[in-house]
């Protein structure tokens, strides 16, 4: 399902970075672990098709991102790529259900309100929906964050830092969440963390 | 969710800037709107009225005031002309029509207008209820006028001398009766309470005899004596020195008015004024007032085109973030610049309609005030071709302030601005 070969990244300040070759089936889970400043994010968008690399090559689900157009990327990412960001993104003029329901409706017109109040329940958001973005808590964005990520049932699932601000209590419900749903949409999920409470929970581990 | 319904919450998120670029549209396009139609509604309404006549023969003077006074009514009289002077003119082979009028006082501030009957006719006004008058001291009041002072057929009144309402002191005796009530007309005639020569010429002469008697106490037995004789020849007197305000004259033959006016001016002691003429200089004047503040609301236009530009190119600067993760989610360029659009379109279009709007308001309100005042009514009407035309052009100006303040989008960097804290 994703696959990367050779791939290298050079940033801004001419710093190169070179990253072990990813092979992962759907329904599998990658750790990447490993001190800040690293490119762990870097790769996160590499895979996502947000970055391009400088050499090497990354494929989902068949398809060679280098081959795809601008235009063509977008739509691959918006179908199949779920994101979950280190940091918070969200749209602030729209309440907290609006937001997912803008994420179901690109690229393709979907409004499924089962599935938005069936993930909302199960990351404890069913009593925010209607409150604005910036009236939740920091935990309450975090989790609104990693169900955007998830909403529109993605291929791939990249999160980025998904537990940094959760509670231990809440940080084991959205581990097993995220599990489940790669498990339900039979997707591939990476998540990158130095989180230790996370890495009991993984096996396959990728250090960089 | 469609862009539009994203685009209208971007718009309401940020309540007072959207106020502030409003309030500048809304300013521009209904003082636009209201100059406009100002301007054209009053040149229709003055010619209206000045369509009966050609000429006015009056007192020397301005005759632009000669034709404000005389024909529409908003003016003060220049003064009398003798009666016998003015007859002449009537004897003119070019004149068609020659309409003695007289005034000078006034029931509440609303003129009572000496006339002839067919005065009436030259506005195609008839009487709605009651009758016309017959004799002296009987008055027919316009439409307008009936329902400002609740007047009915059968209603007793005093005049007051002068034209306001403010400056008159009653005059004793002389009460008139209402005999009818015209319908409306849409012309000045709607404002005026109008009655016979004679009427206006007797409470005159009264209000002189009156001064008479009273400085007369040391004559009384002589005039007594003499009292037939001398009633005969206060009479014989009167007649010879009644006076009109003006005469209104329509032409026979085009040439009168190439030929009269001048004769006039320059042989009698009267003047001649042509309110064609004169309405047109004063709507010149008018105009020019009219572009001057249609200067300025375009000017005001392009402000409130340069503020939506501001605060567009502001919103987009702080939502960086946001048109990345849209970018993210599968957005494609193009559409994001349509999410921009729509926002500057949604402003540009609530602006729009309602300064329109406003500016109508201000018609209406002006129409209450010169219906009040003058008796003119301004009608309020649906968009007319020049109004679009602003409408494309504040839409354009939109258009070009979207694009200019989004031209950002284009090198968005979505990695690098996910990343930004």
């Amino acid at each position: 399902m994703v696959k990367t070969s050779n791939l290298t990244y050079t940033h801004e300040s001419g710093e190169q970075l070179t990253f072990p070759d990813i092979s992962l089936n759907s329904g599998e889970h990658l750790l990447v672990v490993g001190p800040s400043g690293v490119g762990k994010t870097t790769l996160l968008y590499l895979m996502a098709g947000l970055l391009p690399p400088l050499d090497g090559t990354i494929s989902i689900d068949g398809t060679d991102l280098s081959t795809l157009t601008r235009k063509g990327m977008d739509l691959f990412r918006g179908h199949h790529i779920g994101l979950v960001f280190q940091q918070y993104h969200f749209v602030r003029s729209l309440a907290v259900e609006d937001n997912l329901r803008l994420r179901q409706s690109f690229p393709k017109d979907a409004n499924d309100k089962q599935r938005r109040l069936e993930l909302s329940e199960r990351l404890g958001l069913s009593d925010h929906l209607h409150k604005k973005v910036s009236a939740l808590s920091q935990g309450q964005q975090q989790r609104l964050s990693i169900a955007l990520g998830l909403i529109h049932k993605p291929k791939v699932i990249l999160a980025d830092e998904p537990t940094s601000n959760l509670d231990d209590v809440n940080c084991e419900k959205v581990i097993e969440l995220l599990k489940e749903e790669a498990k339900i949409c039979n997707s591939s999920l990476v998540i990158i963390t130095h989180d230790l409470r996370v890495m009991s929970h993984f096996e396959n581990r990728s250090m960089l | 969710m469609r862009l539009g319904y994203l685009a209208y919450r971007n718009m309401v998120s940020k309540p007072l800037n959207l106020l502030l670029s409003l309030m500048l549209l809304m300013l521009s396009v209904s003082l636009v709107t209201f100059a406009l139609q100002l301007g054209k509604q009053l040149g229709g309404e003055l010619n209206k009225n000045i369509a009966p006549y050609d000429m006015v023969v009056g007192a020397k003077g301005s005759p632009l005031q000669l034709v404000l006074s005389s024909v529409l009514h908003i003016d003060v009289p220049t003064g009398n002309i003798p009666l016998r002077e003015a007859s002449e003119i009537q004897k003119h082979p070019f004149v068609k029509i020659a309409l003695p009028v007289c005034y000078g006082d006034n029931y509440k501030g609303y003129r009572i207008l000496g006339t002839k009957p067919e005065y009436l006719d030259h506005y195609a006004a008839t009487v709605g209820e009651g009758n016309m008058y017959h004799r002296s001291f009987e008055v027919v009041a316009g439409r307008a006028v009936a329902q400002k002072l609740e007047l009915k057929v059968g209603d007793v009144f005093t005049s007051a001398h002068g034209l306001a309402s403010a400056n008159g002191e009653a005059h004793d005796g002389h009460p008139y009766i209402v005999t009818g009530i015209l319908n409306p007309t849409g012309t000045v005639v709607d404002q005026l309470l109008i009655t016979d020569l004679e009427s206006i010429w007797e409470s005159h002469e009264h209000e002189k005899d009156h001064d008479e008697a009273s400085h007369g106490g040391d004559h009384e037995e002589e005039a007594h004596d003499h009292s037939e004789e001398h009633a005969h020849a206060h009479e014989e007197e009167h007649e010879d020195e009644k006076e009109i305000t003006s005469l209104l004259v329509k032409f026979k033959n085009p040439l009168g008015v190439v030929q009269l006016p001048r004769y006039i001016n320059e042989n009698t002691s009267m003047q001649a004024a042509l309110p064609s003429y004169e309405v047109q200089r004063l709507t010149g004047l008018l105009g020019s007032g009219v572009r001057t503040l249609n200067g300025i609301a375009f000017a005001i236009l392009l402000v409130s085109g340069f503020s939506i530009f501001i605060s567009l190119l502001k919103t987009i600067r702080e939502r960086r973030q946001e048109l990345a993760l849209l970018r993210t989610y599968g957005l494609r360029i193009r559409q994001l610049l349509w999410l921009a659009l729509l926002e500057g379109l949604f402003m540009t279009m609530i602006g729009f309609v309602s300064g329109w709007t406003l500016g109508r308001l201000g018609i209406w309100m002006a129409s209450s005030y010169m219906q009040n005042s003058y008796g003119y009514r301004l009608q309020i009407m649906w968009p007319d071709t020049v109004e679009w035309l602003l409408f494309g052009i504040t839409l354009m100006i939109a258009v070009i302030a979207t694009m200019f303040a989004s031209r950002s989008i284009f090198n968005l960097n979505v990695a690098k601005t996910l990343s930004d804290a």
